[in-house]
């Protein structure tokens, strides 16, 4: 009887330690973000210790380095929703209309073909990206338009566009392969075409998917880094030229972070003021597109 | 005497089914496109890298000529990257799964981490950086090191190996669950061997692609530190390295051309690795899938 007991002692344990385990798996997350936020926040505050938050947000000039430094934000953002109205021209209508066709429209012997060809453009990383923006489309344009500087914002924006499409065409798929058959049917027996079905049934009602593929494509194109620190250049400006050299927020982090500046210098603790920034844009957009896929979800 | 003129109600139709037709045509376009995109960018690198591609780019390190350039330093470092990542991230993950679908109940908390699990996976990945530097890299003290960057590569892929580990738990039928335990099992020992055995194709396969995208990221290591010339492999978790997608950056941003053919035949490596793991990802998920 007794040996049975001490050779239960171990299970027990096993037993009894095994949820708390997985509890604190389960705790790292929020700890990551906890971690992520506090980060941010401290040495945001140290920044705007030195520079004026009224500066930081309303500034045109974005002039980190030497005597007359200067910290407005505003060309950054530009620079950044710049790349990213590009790249949503881009990304929004041929995502869109890959997912139409994928499904509503091909066969499955095509969507076959297509869905993993879209699957490996998704899985090609960023840096890759970076590099045919730089050297195959910026010179590609270059052909086009007459002076083009090799840094510019033009065709990395495509080229983050480029990079979007898996996602927007997956998951307004998923939203679109989620409506009832009976309502395509419904539609074809009135005596639509594929068209109609698609375009007043099946897209109206899968739009809350597909509007919150939007955003998050959105969302992506903002948080972007590599393509836009290879192909875009490093020139903060406040500008809507596409072919002129801008800087994004991301942009700015890698390149303060590749160059020299020291450990404690305010050009330091900028990328942090950026980052936050940069933090706040994405999880807002992040929000939004869980938002609107729950709340406008159809009960079909 | 006619209702409906036959000639009108023909028009109509007609300019219905034609634009039906174009656009069909427009959307297979578009969906074409990504095939377009694709094809060009291996052919493009395929032709310019090639030519560098032989056993001395394995063998070599980096160099300040393009005919000598080559990824030891690179491939060892990738890989020792991958020997902190994959454990840790894992452990993390597969925990965090077992946590949220065996053992949490329905409430604040509950909803709490699922919420922040799928915001963090929205998270840049630069800021996931900025979180390294400050905390592996300065706070802890690991410097610019190997472990530094394991941590942070495992704390930016855990949303995907959380989730991708959540659904291959949940495609466990209950009936599964309920033979174990009318068999007297525990909840742990139910855990053990009933549902890690059945769970792990899908572990497995998600975990394989979550590493696959920490094998291609370059932010967030530019950003705590790792080095692009490193002439030397890395001995132990502490010692400076660099990574493949870290040595491409570094020769696509020199002005000259060579280097960018020398960038080419790093992506080569690059792709044809991460190729190889969706393969091994694919072919595990097939394996298993038909039962």
């Amino acid at each position: 009887m007794k040996q049975k007991k001490s050779n239960q002692i171990l299970p027990r344990l096993l037993e009894k330690s095994a949820p708390v385990f997985f509890l604190l798996c389960a705790i790292i997350s929020i700890l990551t973000t906890i971690g992520i936020i506090l980060t941010l926040l401290v040495e945001t505050i140290t920044f705007f210790n030195r520079v004026s938050f009224t500066e930081f947000i309303t500034g045109t000039q974005w002039w980190p380095f030497g005597e007359n430094a200067s910290y407005g934000i505003l060309p950054l953002i530009s620079g950044t929703l710049l790349i990213t109205v590009i790249a949503m021209i881009v990304a929004i209508p041929i995502g869109l209309a890959s997912a139409i066709y994928l499904s509503e429209f091909a066969s499955n012997k095509v969507r076959k073909v297509v869905k993993p060809v879209l699957e490996i453009l998704a899985g090609i990383p960023t840096i890759v990206y970076g590099f045919f923006a730089l050297t195959f489309v910026t010179p590609m344009f270059q052909l086009v338009i007459d002076d083009l500087p090799i840094f510019n914002a033009l065709s990395p924006g495509i080229v983050v566009g480029i990079m979007i499409i898996p996602m927007i065409a997956s998951l307004s798929e998923d939203a679109m392969s989620s409506v009832p058959n009976v309502m395509r049917e419904g539609a074809l027996a009135m005596g639509s075409t594929r068209l109609e079905v698609a375009m007043k049934v099946v897209v109206p009602a899968a739009l809350s998917g597909i509007i919150a593929s939007f955003v998050l494509g959105l969302s992506r194109a903002i948080g972007e880094t590599m393509i836009v620190s290879v192909a875009a250049g490093s020139t903060p400006k406040l500008t809507t030229d596409v072919t002129e050299s801008i800087q994004t927020m991301t942009g700015y982090i890698v390149q303060v972070t590749l160059g020299d500046a020291s450990y404690g210098s305010t050009t330091y603790y900028s990328i942090y003021a950026v980052g936050m920034t940069l933090f706040v844009f994405t999880l807002i957009m992040n929000l939004l597109s869980q938002y609107i896929s729950r709340r406008f979800k159809e009960d079909y | 005497m006619n209702l409906v003129d036959k000639q009108i109600v023909q028009n109509k139709m007609n300019k219905r089914i034609i634009s039906n037709q174009i656009m069909r045509q427009l959307f297979f376009l578009a969906a074409a496109f990504g095939i377009v995109v694709l094809v060009v960018l291996l052919y493009r690198i395929f032709s310019e890298g090639i030519p560098y591609l032989d056993w001395s780019f394995f063998t070599n390190f980096a160099s300040r000529f393009p005919e000598e350039a080559g990824i030891k330093a690179a491939i060892a470092g990738s890989l020792w990257l991958m020997a902190v990542t994959a454990p840790i991230s894992l452990m993390l993950g597969v925990g965090t799964a077992i946590y949220l679908e065996e053992y949490a109940k329905e409430n604040m908390f509950t909803r709490f981490i699922r919420m922040n699990i799928s915001n963090l996976a929205g998270v840049p990945s630069v800021v996931f950086g900025l979180l390294g530097l400050t905390v592996f890299v300065r706070l802890m003290e690991m410097g610019r090191s190997v472990m530094a960057g394991g941590l942070t590569m495992s704390l930016l892929i855990l949303p995907i190996i959380v989730v991708s580990s959540q659904e291959a738990i949940r495609a466990i039928p209950k009936s599964q669950y309920e033979a174990s335990y009318a068999m007297g099992a525990t909840r742990w020992q139910t855990i053990r061997r009933i549902v890690l055995p059945a769970a792990i194709p899908g572990i497995l396969t998600g975990g394989i692609l979550a590493l696959s995208r920490a094998i291609g990221e370059t932010a967030p290591l530019l950003m705590i530190g790792a080095l692009s010339f490193v002439a030397y492999l890395p001995e132990n978790i502490w010692s400076s390295f660099t990574v493949l997608p870290i040595q491409i950056f570094n020769w696509t941003g020199r002005p000259q051309e060579e280097f960018h053919l020398v960038a080419s035949t790093g992506i080569i490596v690059l792709l044809v690795i991460l190729l190889l793991m969706n393969s091994i990802a694919i072919f595990i998920r097939n394996k298993f899938s038909k039962s």
